[in-house]
């Protein structure tokens, strides 16, 4: 594999694993806070939809962006309805709401735009087009790191850019603000917060929500960014893939950096089995390729790279008094 | 909360999520811009209204009993297992390989060959995620969606690269020997009376229907029934009473994975009679609408089984006759897992207020 190769690859390794580090963030806020929320998938589909139509529509990305928010949230609000204030199985809501979404959004993209449940190709100001950072033209002679700075840093859409600012963000609400301590302990004890008189229900409620308007940048993303529109279940299983990056990070901001970057090299080098066949010197089966982030997911759940302990309360609904 | 009387539990409970999910759906149709009640009536007329669209129906019911049946038993050990679509495509593996390995003489020897095979390999997808969560504690729930998506993989290499015959251009394997070919319900003596013309219900469909008798007398007639429930009911006091968490959640996966599996019998052997893509068609994530519809036992699930197989064909029906796309069947699907088992407890509120007062006129 020559430079030029690998800077094409760690390109689309940058493209692909953004809603894959969106989606990981947004299911860390919930499950931070106790909620399991294993229908990121649903979330991302319905936003990817919201996105595609309404940008479709008007014409404009960022309205796009702003529906497919709220296509999101919805979704959100439902599962924090089913599982904080009647304290459901937040497993079997996710999966319920997973099929919610994957019919849906196909049901009404059929209905309005009646191109066998897509969305119209987006192009132009409808879509999330690439930014050139500075001096990303003139710095590109510079050996090794110019074709790195200008190729696989500068020239992503807006969204690639938020979701890296995201990362630090996340760190800082989490570890850093008063917010994020509560959040935090909501997940293990919410006893404890709420003999300290603050509200379990809303800062639950909080987080999901904040799961939601991140599932929302994902799926708009998907619909806006890395495609041209949205396409039936085109989120295609990276909401669990992001599930498993949150498990590997161990519900670290930083660490889910790493490990949706991981996740999404391997989907780059999926895109191609060229350069994998004169890296190694034999086939690799395609679907062995498309397989791989899932067989690698189930390594890590395994356990055998370092043992993940999920956030105590989780997946377990909070009952006030008896 | 008032607690509910039990039949209410088992019987209303399910039935008010099934009208909340028909009434969303509705609102559903309504937003599109068709109509709900003549769309109900081609669901109804299509899947319900003469022995061809029943013939449709139990075929898509035999289906779901078996893909039921394996969420039950997985559910009854407190274990959630989503993996019913690639235990059941892996079954399909099996049914293809055992069908294409002999010139089979007769269906009857086939059959029960098959069945192993289906079984067997449904079961084998099963074990890896069971022995993870058994031995290594990672949730069940996210490898058996995993094995999902490898095993669809897996199936397009097979399919593709090992088992299609040369110079066919679809991925799939060859046609299976005329002596796998299961008789339909059109083909059985006395049956035959009534279904008139071809269908896809086979029978397979008797099998489910033991299956259904033999899950009832596992779980609720046998020591390792008690087992896997009084596990499921309380990891620590199963544990104090010498049954072996490690061996519950091995066996409660392998009899789930083996009878997603032997749904491939349906649709594999009895139906298409070849191995093709996608050959479940969702039918093992129905699996899990159809047990929590069944309130987890095998008699519900022969219940939901059968709303599930009108709710399929009917909407087949309607992407046919209607512009309503298919997909709204996936809608209903979800809505009916969500209130059945996720907003069960506001269903229970909701009866409780009219339970409440009647109760305290009683007393």
């Amino acid at each position: 594999m020559d430079y030029a190769t690998l800077i094409q690859i760690l390109d689309s390794t940058m493209r692909l694993a953004t809603p894959l580090l969106l989606a990981c963030l947004a299911g860390l806020y919930s499950e931070r806070s106790g909620i399991f929320d294993i229908g990121l998938e649903g979330k991302m589909l319905m936003a990817a939809m919201c996105t595609g139509a309404v940008a479709a529509l008007t014409g404009s990305v960022w309205i796009g962006l702003l529906a497919g928010i709220a296509g999101s949230i919805l979704f959100a609000i439902v599962h924090g309805v089913a599982s904080i204030t009647f304290r459901g199985n937040q497993l079997i809501s996710g999966v319920a709401l997973n099929f919610v979404a994957s019919g849906i959004t196909v049901l009404i993209a059929q209905s309005l735009f009646r191109q066998g449940g897509r969305t119209p190709p987006l192009s132009g100001p409808a879509r999330f087009n690439p930014i050139e950072l500075p001096f990303a033209e003139a710095l590109s002679g510079v050996p090794i790191l110019g074709p790195f700075y200008a190729e696989v840093v500068s020239g992503h859409g807006a969204l690639v850019y938020i979701a890296l600012l995201c990362v630090p963000l996340t760190w800082w609400v989490l570890f850093r603000t008063r917010f994020g301590l509560r959040l935090r302990a909501v997940g293990e004890n919410p006893a404890s917060v709420d003999t300290a008189g603050i509200s379990v229900v809303r800062l639950r409620y909080t987080a999901v929500i904040i799961t939601g308007v991140l599932c929302g940048l994902a799926g708009a993303y998907m619909a806006a960014g890395l495609q041209t529109g949205f396409g039936k279940e085109m989120t295609a299983g990276r909401g669990y893939i992001a599930l498993a990056a949150l498990i590997f990070a161990k519900w670290r901001p930083w660490y889910a950096l790493m490990a949706t970057l991981l996740f999404g090299f391997f989907q780059a080098l999926a895109l191609r089995p060229d350069v994998i066949k004169n890296t190694i010197g034999f086939d690799v089966p395609v679907p062995a390729l498309d397989a791989l982030p899932y067989i690698l997911t189930v390594v890590v759940l395994a356990g055998f790279v370092g043992r993940a302990i999920p956030p105590r309360a989780g997946g377990e609904p909070y009952v006030k008094e008896r | 909360m008032t607690r509910l009387p039990r039949w209410a539990d088992l019987v209303l409970v399910p039935l008010i999520s099934l009208l909340l999910a028909g009434i969303i759906s509705a609102l559903v149709i309504l937003a599109i811009g068709q109509s709900p009640t003549e769309a109900l009536r081609t669901m109804v007329q299509g899947a319900l209204g003469s022995a061809y669209g029943w013939g449709y129906t139990l075929y898509y019911a035999t289906s779901f009993m078996f893909t039921g049946l394996a969420v039950t038993v997985a559910f009854h050990a407190s274990l959630f297992n989503i993996g019913g679509e690639g235990q059941a495509q892996l079954g399909g593996l099996g049914v293809a390989l055992i069908c294409l390995a002999l010139p089979w003489p007769h269906w009857t020897l086939a059959l029960p060959a098959a069945m192993i095979g289906a079984a067997l390999f449904g079961a084998a997808w099963a074990a890896i995620p069971a022995y993870l969560q058994a031995k290594r504690g990672s949730h069940v729930v996210i490898t058996t969606i995993m094995f999902n998506y490898i095993a669809a993989a897996l199936i397009i290499y097979m399919l593709v690269s090992v088992l299609r015959p040369a110079g066919q251009m679809d991925p799939a394997t060859a046609r299976f020997p005329e002596g796998t070919n299961l008789p339909t319900l059109h083909e059985i003596p006395g049956l035959s009376l009534i279904f008139t013309k071809q269908v896809p219900a086979n029978v397979t469909l008797l099998i489910a229907l033991v299956a259904c008798w033999l899950v009832w007398l596992l779980l609720w007639r046998t020591r390792l029934g008690y087992e896997i429930r009084a596990f499921g009911k309380s990891e620590k006091a199963a544990l104090y009473a010498g049954i072996s968490p490690v061996r519950v959640t091995m066996i409660a996966m392998l009899i789930s994975g083996a009878l997603a599996g032997l749904m491939s019998i349906n649709n594999v052997m009895g139906e298409s009679e070849r191995l093709l893509q996608n050959s479940t068609e969702g039918a093992g994530f129905i699996g899990i609408a159809v047990a929590l519809m069944g309130r987890n036992h095998p008699f519900g699930v022969f219940l939901a089984a059968i709303l599930f197989g009108f709710l399929f064909q009917g909407g087949a029906e309607l992407g046919l006759w209607t512009s309503i796309p298919i997909e709204l069947r996936t809608v209903v699907q979800g809505l009916v897992i969500l209130f059945t088992g996720a907003l069960d407890h506001m269903v229970r509120m909701f009866l409780g207020l009219f339970f409440a007062p009647r109760r305290t006129q009683v007393a």
